[in-house]
């Protein structure tokens, strides 16, 4: 039997190797994969490019300067712009140091068992939940139930409706961080005597900080983009003030820049969609620098 | 004169052996960060009170019943009538033509980004796909309603002005970087030894693909596909904005209609007084809307348990 020479057309029925067909299907799904990836990129591109020549016209500065207003052509963002400025800053000194202690928390001091099992299991859940829930929570909690605080649907009620919608995003990256340093270093510490808290404190924070805080920004550059919980606070309001800097000015109602955006996009006159257009490229400048900052500092901090 | 050859530690301070204060700080910050751990927890439980609370005073008035059967959805109008399958089948067809666009587009992609791209090009691919998943649902809604419906409407004559079939395909575009950008994270973590395997046997790029790589990174791309899935369940101002606001029982994507979120955002916009019925009606929207999304969650959590393979 082995010394047979292997017969080809037996060799062909058990092992069919048919290598030209099946080159050929390689090549169409790798070719079919490339179009998938350029057609995303292109269809999104050509959005994007679009909004920005419809908008082009009306950027400019009195568009940062003026209020919002009936005629299209006086209508401004400066209340959004400086509505979503303040909720940015609100919503980051309401998250930070919550995310990061909760992160720090599960990370570094909590045993493993039933009750740190729950909250890990519940971080995931909250961060699938819709926002628009969010906004319902934060309607009742925040607006109703709590309004001799928050001054009812203020900036303030909409910062922390927002620090809720974004913490699990943050305490999941502190953690990520936190799980970045090397083990080695925590033992160091404690053998030279500090306690558990001075090791994280002195040592592995100021280490986990650049990855703490790209998640943070990014999570706020997804919280400013948020318009549908705000809506559902009531936040769709005409608002041609600015807060004054005080703690009364927390309590004073606001806008932002997605609700404006979107006001103006459900309006039927054409010439809101360009000041909406006009709106999108400064909300997508002000995300972009933030992401920038964010991709910025993972690449400076990487090793 | 004597002098040190040392200069004097500035530290020398942070040597005192203050046990006792190091311990009790310790507790302090622990037990601080303890309850901000817990915060999650309340807002979770905020969550479900608020909703059911509220959902409760809602079905005193309307049965459970005829929620869920009525096939007409009015409760603005003077003879309201609540059947919660009007606006679920909304969501549904949106949701349906969205996944078609984002589940094999996003799959491809990913399997292009992973498998077939040099690293050079997936280095700048990656974070802009994690960019595009960035941007606000706004401009979305903004390009569904002003570029893409005016463009299908040359090709469809009957299309309406506000219609599912491009409020779907916008938000099939706004999932597709989630997507993309999860499913290459489970096909890139298969191990090379699995591919080498393949090869080794003598299976082509496209086999070893089918074969082994995807079955061996299911669980990671099932839970990515039921992410999305429910993030454009969730998703509001896409359908808002391009869909219309009107409740229709259709399987036509080409007339207005109304989903959940979009009737959560209708009610907002008018000032609902608190305890009324229609503001009551958000309330059983939105735990219907958080009940769906939940189950998808806990289907994507268990998948990820049942089939996840795990390698060194």
């Amino acid at each position: 039997m082995n010394s047979n020479p292997p017969n080809s057309q037996n060799t062909n029925t058990l092992f069919d190797t048919r290598l030209k067909t099946r080159y050929r299907w390689d090549t169409a799904f790798q070719t079919l994969s490339w179009i998938a990836v350029i057609l995303s990129i292109v269809v999104l591109a050509v959005l994007l490019i679009d909004v920005f020549f419809d908008g082009l016209p009306r950027l400019d500065w009195k568009l940062l300067t003026s209020f919002p207003s009936r005629r299209p052509e006086d209508a401004g963002l400066k209340s959004a712009l400086v509505g979503t400025i303040w909720l940015m800053i609100l919503t980051a000194i309401i998250t930070f140091p919550i995310g990061v202690g909760a992160g720090i928390f599960l990370e570094e001091f909590s045993a493993e068992n039933t009750f740190t099992k729950i909250i890990e299991v519940n971080i995931n859940n909250l961060a699938a939940v819709p926002s628009i829930i969010y906004g319902l929570l934060g309607l009742q909690v925040f607006v109703r139930l709590l309004s001799p605080m928050t001054g009812g649907r203020s900036v303030l009620a909409g910062a922390l409706t927002l620090s809720l919608l974004i913490l699990p995003i943050v305490i999941v990256a502190t953690r990520e961080a936190l799980k970045a340093v090397p083990d080695s270093l925590r033992q160091a510490g404690l053998a030279l005597g500090a306690t558990k808290w001075q090791v994280v404190r002195e040592q592995i924070f100021p280490l986990a900080l650049p990855g703490i805080l790209t998640g943070t920004i990014l999570a706020l550059s997804r919280a400013i983009g948020e318009t549908a919980p705000l809506i559902t606070l009531g936040a769709l309001t005409f608002i041609a003030f600015l807060p004054s800097l005080s703690l009364e000015g927390l309590q004073t109602p606001f806008t932002a820049l997605p609700i404006q955006i979107f006001n103006w996009v459900s309006r039927p006159q054409e010439e809101f969609h360009t000041v909406a257009a006009a709106g999108i490229i400064v909300l997508m400048v002000v995300l972009l620098a933030m992401n920038g900052t964010a991709i910025f500092l993972r690449n400076k901090f990487q090793k | 004169m004597t002098t040190s050859p040392f200069p004097p530690l500035a530290d020398a301070g942070l040597w005192r052996t203050t046990r006792t204060f190091s311990k009790w700080s310790q507790r302090l910050i622990v037990g601080l960060f303890g309850l901000f751990a817990l915060v999650s927890v309340l807002t979770t439980f905020g969550i479900v009170i608020t909703l059911v609370v509220d959902a409760a005073g809602f079905f005193n008035e309307v049965s459970l019943f005829t929620f869920l059967t009525d096939t007409r959805w009015t409760p603005l109008f003077v003879d309201p009538q609540f059947g919660i399958f009007v606006l679920v089948s909304g969501t549904l067809m949106t949701t349906a033509i969205a996944i078609s666009v984002a589940l094999p587009l996003g799959l491809l992609a990913a399997i292009c980004l992973s498998e077939y791209a040099s690293p050079g090009i997936r280095k700048w691919l990656k974070p802009a796909l994690e960019i595009l998943a960035g941007v606000p649902s706004v401009v979305y809604g903004y390009f569904a309603l002003l570029l893409v419906t005016p463009a299908l409407r040359a090709i469809i004559p009957g299309l309406s002005p506000f219609n599912a079939l491009s409020a779907g395909l916008v938000l099939g575009i706004s999932i597709l970087p989630l997507v993309a950008s999860l499913s290459e994270d489970a096909i890139y973590a298969v191990p090379d030894s699995l591919r080498q395997g393949s090869y080794g046997l003598g299976a082509t790029k496209r086999e070893t693909i089918v074969n082994v790589v995807l079955p061996a990174a299911l669980s990671g791309i099932v839970s990515s596909f039921i992410l999305a899935i429910s993030r454009a369940v969730g998703e509001t101002m896409i359908v808002t904005i391009a869909a219309g606001l009107n409740p229709t029982l259709t399987l036509n994507p080409t007339v207005p209609i109304a989903t959940m979120t979009a009737f959560i955002v209708q009610v907002s916009l008018g000032d609902a007084p608190a305890g009324s019925l229609a503001f009551k009606t958000i309330y059983a929207v939105g735990l219907s809307l958080f009940l769906i999304t939940l189950t998808l969650n806990i289907l994507s959590y268990w998948v990820v348990r049942r089939y996840r393979q795990k390698y060194e």
